[in-house]
């Protein structure tokens, strides 16, 4: 195991995407966050508040659960049965901009679900894909509007992006 | 799925847990998600059924599934074709999840060992309607917060009721304490290797349970007298507006339906505040969709 990100670097990565995000929003545009479950969901919760902040209005945070629109329900990749959970996006998210956030992007599929998830809400203005860590290995034609940390591992390995809130410390390590 | 007597109660929990998830799907302005996208679901209802039948029908579409409903009144069976030709013939068709409701018990076990596709029981014969158990214990879950310590009274025609039976279980396993009220004559003979308690009396038992169920009295099951006459029935065994003044006031009220209305409860109890029997039918879709998605997601990791 080898951990390729510490807490202050994680905290650092947030902050870059806090301001690259503001920087490239018109600012009459309403924003929110929605993070998909589960770790997205954390990093979501953390940009929104610190969106809130720096912009002086309230971001809303929302949480979504893409195992409804997953593409290997029918063809299993391994042994877990996917948990359906709920999704929990208390605002209208038609005409906002809506940063979609989670913790690494490596093949793609987990945003195009969560792009149609989204779009069987609501109609937003823009979707915006942020990323902790963007891995090389897509699998479709999707890229991260605002990624942290750019990383190439190989793909036997895993990328285990862990938390304070769900895993008691903020690191990001390769398995 | 073709009983919760086989389920533990992690299994149960996870069903409800499950069905959670898909409770959204019914309330907002695209109601599918696509889960079941290509999959052909059969409605294989050898009996009448206006709300398990429909409830099932919707939670197929709603997850994106293709229906094809089969009735027997105006099916080949009139002609004598039997159960397994037509669930053969059907399958030859291409299917993947066959719903099936019959008057025999057991039936759906049979169809279970002699076709590929996936089996759930929507009702056979006396034996169990899981489905019905799991949205009740998930509607009083979704209430109360859990079954753990709760009592409930399963009122009526116990008898010949599989809505008793699958609650029975469902119940049970979650930690509930189940009573079983009515006239000896429909009170089931071997009542006491179940786990369940017993009452013949209505009166003695309303003031104590947090729940209570109304079976229907089922006409066409019933053969013979098994009570006097129905106003005395009702006079014993009926949910009336002065009974429900003796029981606790957030007591729940349910039915599975549909309600002879005046008979095993009076309108306005059907219709009043402690009633959660529109709710009950409101989970039922949210249920049933986690049921199809979890059998299909069996049939997927099984192959």
């Amino acid at each position: 195991m080898k951990v390729i990100l510490d807490s202050r670097q994680i905290k650092r990565i947030l902050e870059d995407l806090t301001g690259r995000i503001i920087s490239g929003t018109s600012p009459e545009l309403d924003i929110a966050v929605v993070g998909i479950r589960s770790r997205g969901e954390i990093l979501a919760q953390r940009l929104s508040a610190r969106l809130s902040e720096k912009l002086g209005k309230d971001v809303p945070c929302g949480t979504l659960d893409i195992t409804l629109y997953r593409d290997d329900l029918n063809s299993p990749q391994g042994n877990d049965q996917p948990q359906v959970r709920t999704t929990e996006i208390g605002f209208d998210i038609d005409d906002k901009v809506i940063i979609l956030v989670d913790d690494v992007l490596y093949t793609g599929r987990s945003a195009r679900a969560a792009m149609d998830a989204l779009i069987d809400l609501g109609r937003p203005k823009a979707i915006k894909l942020a990323v902790l860590v963007d891995r090389v290995g897509r699998e479709l034609p999707i890229q991260a509007d605002y990624a942290g940390y750019k990383t190439d591992v190989a793909p036997g390995k895993l990328v285990q992006v862990n938390l304070i809130e769900s895993d008691g410390k903020d690191e990001v390590v390769i398995e | 799925m073709l009983g919760l007597h086989e389920l533990s109660a992690e299994e149960i929990t996870h069903i409800l847990d499950t069905a959670k998830g898909f409770e959204q799907i019914s309330t907002r302005s695209v109601k599918k998600a696509p889960p079941l996208r290509g999959k052909v679901v059969v409605n294989l209802f050898f009996e009448d059924s206006t709300r398990t039948r429909n409830s099932f029908a919707l939670a197929a579409s709603r997850l994106s599934a293709d229906v094809i409903e089969f009735t027997e009144k105006v099916s080949s069976v009139s002609k004598g074709e039997t159960l397994l030709d037509t669930a053969k013939n059907l399958e030859a068709m291409g299917i993947d999840i066959v719903v099936i409701r019959h008057s025999a018990g057991g039936v759906p076990r049979l169809l279970s060992r002699n076709i590929n596709a996936c089996v759930v029981n929507a009702g056979d014969g006396f034996c169990e309607h899981p489905t019905q158990g799991l949205l009740d214990v998930y509607t009083i879950r979704k209430i109360k917060g859990t079954l753990e310590g709760l009592k409930i009274a399963i009122v009526g025609d116990i008898a010949h009721s599989r809505v008793a039976r699958s609650d029975m279980w469902a119940m049970s396993k979650l930690g509930a304490e189940v009573i079983f009220v009515g006239p000896p004559t429909l009170i089931p003979g071997q009542v006491d290797k179940l786990p369940v308690k017993v009452s013949y009396c209505l009166d003695e038992v309303i003031e104590k349970v947090d729940v209570i169920n109304m079976l229907r009295i089922q006409f066409e099951r019933l053969g013979g007298n098994p009570f006097p006459s129905v106003r005395e029935y009702s006079h014993y065994f009926g949910l009336t507006v002065e009974r429900m003044k003796k029981a606790k006031p957030d007591i729940l009220v349910m039915h599975p339906g549909p309600i002879n209305r005046g008979l095993e409860m009076e309108s306005e109890v059907a219709d009043g505040s402690n009633s959660v029997i529109l709710e009950q039918v409101k989970n039922g879709l949210a249920v049933r969709m986690a049921v199809l998605f979890l059998v299909n997601q069996a049939a997927a990791q099984g192959e």
